[in-house]
């Protein structure tokens, strides 16, 4: 077990090296950009003079390796800073975002996971038969239209066709949690669709793949039935790289949806990182991208372990 | 002309209502014509309450609510025509009317005005307005750290102060007969005064017809009718008028067609003749003062030659990019920037599509082994690229070389508007003559994105604007346009409408056309039939 704590701790300080060097490659990348938040701001109707009132007001016009180890030195005495363009406290303005996305992603994946590994398992079950050939007919199909395809195909048949549900997601103070399943039903079967084929198929691959070795056939011999050989033998050992691809997509649900909130107006982190990205407004930016990288190292670190968990062989090494 | 195009003209202000009525009688429709109802919607007193829901085509999570920045129709229809009120208005036929001052008058050389304040109008937050809380808020946009886009519409003034609680004097440096006119703009929305000079511009607190419940900038928000608010019955019919954020052309059309939304901003001109056909759904067409430019930097060879300027004026076909471009919802312009909705518009001969005097033109500028390059991006309009390329093609047929160079969208207006000798470009309007012609015509102004100067337009345009007599201005203004026209480093080839959808449960009077949204004014304007 201690391997594992130990383990836990070294890819916890890699993970903030990591987070480290995004901000810098964020910060170099947003600099590079075209035109800085001021005149971003002014758009048209920017005039030399009030870019400069902006610039001196927020302290834009210090050089950008100066201003980048300010940023820093901020956020490591916990001051993410206030949003240039609006003023606003970062937390206060990126929390609710980071709430919206994860329950969006949630709910997308409590429903895409089961469903998935449910039907990856079936389609190894009766391998090659017309239901394996169906479904992964079907759900190729469903991962190769772009998802705001995908989207507006259900919006068309479900918001407009028959008024099921809304075709924007409406959220205010009094939405109530069971308002909010119902208004973001739309979207996380969008993602549901973009999401499931892969971690489907990989769950069909990696049970496929057992079928051959030896000790299944030796099940087979001894007579169990083939529906209990998979649950009972062959998914334990296939748990592995199922579990990995379902952390990168459970990933991809946080950080990849921002076309998804845009088709269903939901103001998810996505739309906010957009956002600011045009308006150059880089402490929200930064914000955001951590978010991001936090996502991905996390989601990574819990598939290892869960992996090793999931192995004895690397759960007690010799 | 059918009942319904009658209908359109009248609801957009094309024709009047004698004209109405008497295009009516010559297609036989007049019978129709009284009993529709609709488009004489002032026979209908407006019906009190309701909450309405618009869903809006711009809108970020940078917007604020301080007027200095606003730039997106969300925060102008928000932060200016909904919690908040100017100076002076602009009624919905397009004159200036009074707001927050009851009169004003002005000094014979236009040099001091004396605006006279309404008494007893109440902040949201109960706080009384007076001419401190104006004099702060003009000043909010003036002096050394000022941020805002309307500081140069307020560079001309030397002084303002109070004289009394109720009177507000401010003296200009030089002559300026529109100045009452200038207050209309909506960044000059008037804010309340912490009574020493500055001004409560970020919390919403304002004079308006409805005052802020909840805003998400980027998202949402909700406002709620003002009791005290003192336009009392006339305006302000709804309970409540909420405010979406729908960026995206479909969901924006799935939410009006599903009737998440009782108004949508900026129907999608590829599909509205769809959207026209649904039951339920009214498309509503205004014109306005936006106009989409092609300026050339005439101090940048070729473009110094006015026969090039000439020979490129003459050679884009106009009524082919409305009818692609705009698919018919607009006007084509005639190179000047001054729309039929501005006062003084002169009727001057349309400039049409001519290779032959275009080829005439192009020799004399020696333009026949010249490629010019065309810089464009979707960012100066929505179709920018589009009518970059079919221009190319109008030119090709008088022999002129156009190369269209694909800018990005991303930082297009501080890298390549008035970087670029040649792009594309739009400009919402201004109410004013003199305020367009200041603002982009003008010899050395900040954004003169031609680098145009023209000595009898400048003269013209400082002797205007200090003149009272309305019809020695008319002449003066239409001179002025017929120098745009014809010496100008502008091709102004279209002015495009303002195109939204409604459903048929809102009903409005005449549509105010010097902004988007009845003038920003929708929400105390509009009502729930």
């Amino acid at each position: 077990m201690s391997a594992i704590l130990t383990m836990i701790g070294q890819r916890l300080a890699l993970g903030l090296l990591t987070l480290w060097v995004v901000t810098m490659i964020i910060f170099l990348a947003v600099e590079l950009l075209p035109g800085d938040f001021a005149q971003a701001l002014l758009g048209q109707s920017a005039t030399d003079e009030t870019v400069n009132a902006i610039r001196q007001n927020l302290g834009l016009d210090k050089p950008a390796v100066e201003r980048y180890f300010i940023w820093l030195g901020d956020v490591l005495q916990g001051d993410f800073g206030r949003s240039l363009a609006s003023e606003r406290q970062i937390s206060e303005l990126v929390g609710p975002r980071v709430y919206n996305t994860l329950f969006l992603a949630a709910y997308a994946a409590c429903i895409a996971v089961p469903i998935a590994l449910t039907l990856g398992i079936l389609a190894a079950l009766y391998r090659n038969s017309a239901y394996d050939r169906g479904v992964n007919v079907g759900a190729l199909a469903a991962i190769s239209s772009p998802e705001f395809f995908a989207a507006y195909i259900l919006v068309y048949f479900f918001a407009v066709q028959n008024a099921w549900f809304p075709s924007i997601a409406r959220l205010n103070e009094t939405t109530t949690f069971t308002d909010r399943l119902y208004m973001l039903f739309l979207p996380a079967v969008t993602l549901t669709l973009v999401t499931m084929a892969h971690m489907m198929r990989m769950t069909r691959a990696a049970i496929i793949n057992l079928m051959a070795s030896p000790y299944i056939e030796m099940a087979r011999l001894k007579g169990i039935p083939r529906g209990r050989i998979i649950v009972r033998h062959a998914l334990p050992n296939a748990l592995s790289p199922i579990i990995n691809v379902v952390a990168i997509n459970l990933a991809y649900l946080i950080v990849g949806v921002v076309v998804v909130e845009v088709v269903f107006a939901y103001p998810g982190l996505g739309q906010l990182f957009v956002d600011s990205v045009v308006k150059r407004d880089m402490p929200v930016v930064q914000a955001s991208a951590l978010v991001f990288a936090v996502t991905y190292i996390l989601m990574n670190l819990s598939a290892d372990i869960l992996s090793i968990l999931s192995n004895p062989r690397l759960l007690h090494p010799r | 002309m059918t009942f319904k195009e009658l209908q359109r003209l009248y609801a957009t202000k094309r024709i009047n209502r004698r004209d109405f009525l008497a295009g009516a009688a010559a297609i036989g429709a007049l019978g129709a014509a009284s009993t529709v109802g609709l488009p004489f919607p002032a026979m209908a007193a407006p019906s009190k309450g309701g909450h309405m829901r618009i869903g809006m085509g711009t809108g970020s999570t940078s917007d604020t609510l301080d007027p200095a920045t606003f730039d997106t129709t969300f925060n102008q229809v928000l932060g200016y025509g909904t919690l908040r009120n100017s100076l002076t208005e602009v009624t919905p036929d397009g004159q200036l009317g009074p707001e927050l001052a009851e009169s004003w008058e002005a000094s014979p050389d236009a040099k001091v005005w004396t605006f006279k304040l309404r008494e007893g109008v109440e902040f949201h937050s109960g706080k009384t307005m007076t001419a401190a809380d104006v004099i702060a808020s003009i000043n909010h946009h003036r002096g050394e750290n000022s941020q805002s886009a309307a500081k140069p519409l307020l560079a001309a003034i030397e002084d303002i102060k109070a004289d009394g609680d109720y009177t507000v004097v401010v003296t200009l440096s030089a002559g300026n007969a529109d100045f009452p006119f200038y207050m209309t703009d909506y960044h000059l929305a008037i804010l309340p005064s912490d009574g020493e000079g500055n001004v409560d511009a970020t919390s919403g607190d304002g004079t308006g017809p409805y005052k802020l419940e909840a805003f998400e900038p980027g998202v949402s928000a909700m406002t709620s009718r003002f009791e005290n608010y003192f336009k009392g019955d006339d305006r302000q019919h709804l309970d409540s008028f909420e405010m979406l954020v729908l960026t995206d052309t479909a969901a924006r059309t799935n939410a009006m067609t599903t009737g998440e939304i009782d108004y949508m901003e900026r129907a999608d001109l590829k599909t509205v003749h769809l959207l026209k056909n649904r039951p339920g759904v009214e498309v509503l067409e205004v014109t306005g003062t936006q106009h989409y430019t092609m300026p050339m930097l005439t101090d940048v060879d070729p473009f110094s030659s006015n026969d090039t300027r000439l020979a490129l004026k003459y050679a884009i076909d106009r009524e082919d990019l409305l009818a692609k471009v705009l698919r018919g919802y607009g006007a084509v312009g005639n190179d000047h920037p001054i729309a039929t909705a501005n006062r003084y518009h002169a009727d001057i001969e349309q400039r049409a599509y001519d290779p032959d005097k275009a080829k005439f033109h192009a020799k004399k500028a020696g333009l026949e082994n010249v490629e010019i390059n065309l810089s464009a991006a979707d960012a100066a309009f929505a179709g920018a690229v589009d009518a970059a390329v079919l221009f190319k093609e109008h030119a090709a047929a008088a022999g002129i070389n156009v190369n269209v160079v694909r800018e990005p969208n991303d930082g297009y207006w501080s890298d390549v508007w008035m970087k670029k000798p040649f792009c594309m470009c739009y400009w919402g309007g201004r109410p004013t003559e003199d305020q367009m012609f200041t603002t982009a015509y003008a010899e050395g102004v900040p954004w003169n994105d031609t680098n145009w100067s023209n000595e009898r337009f400048n003269n013209l345009l400082t002797e205007a604007r200090a003149l009272l007599d309305e019809a020695r201005r008319a002449e003066i203004y239409a001179e002025m346009q017929q120098i745009v026209r014809d010496d100008g480093g502008t091709i102004v080839p279209l002015f495009a409408s303002y195109v939204d959808a409604h459903t048929d449960g809102l009903a409005h009077d005449t549509v105010g056309a010097n902004y988007a949204l009845d003038g920003f004014k929708i929400a105390e304007r509009w009502w729930k039939a």
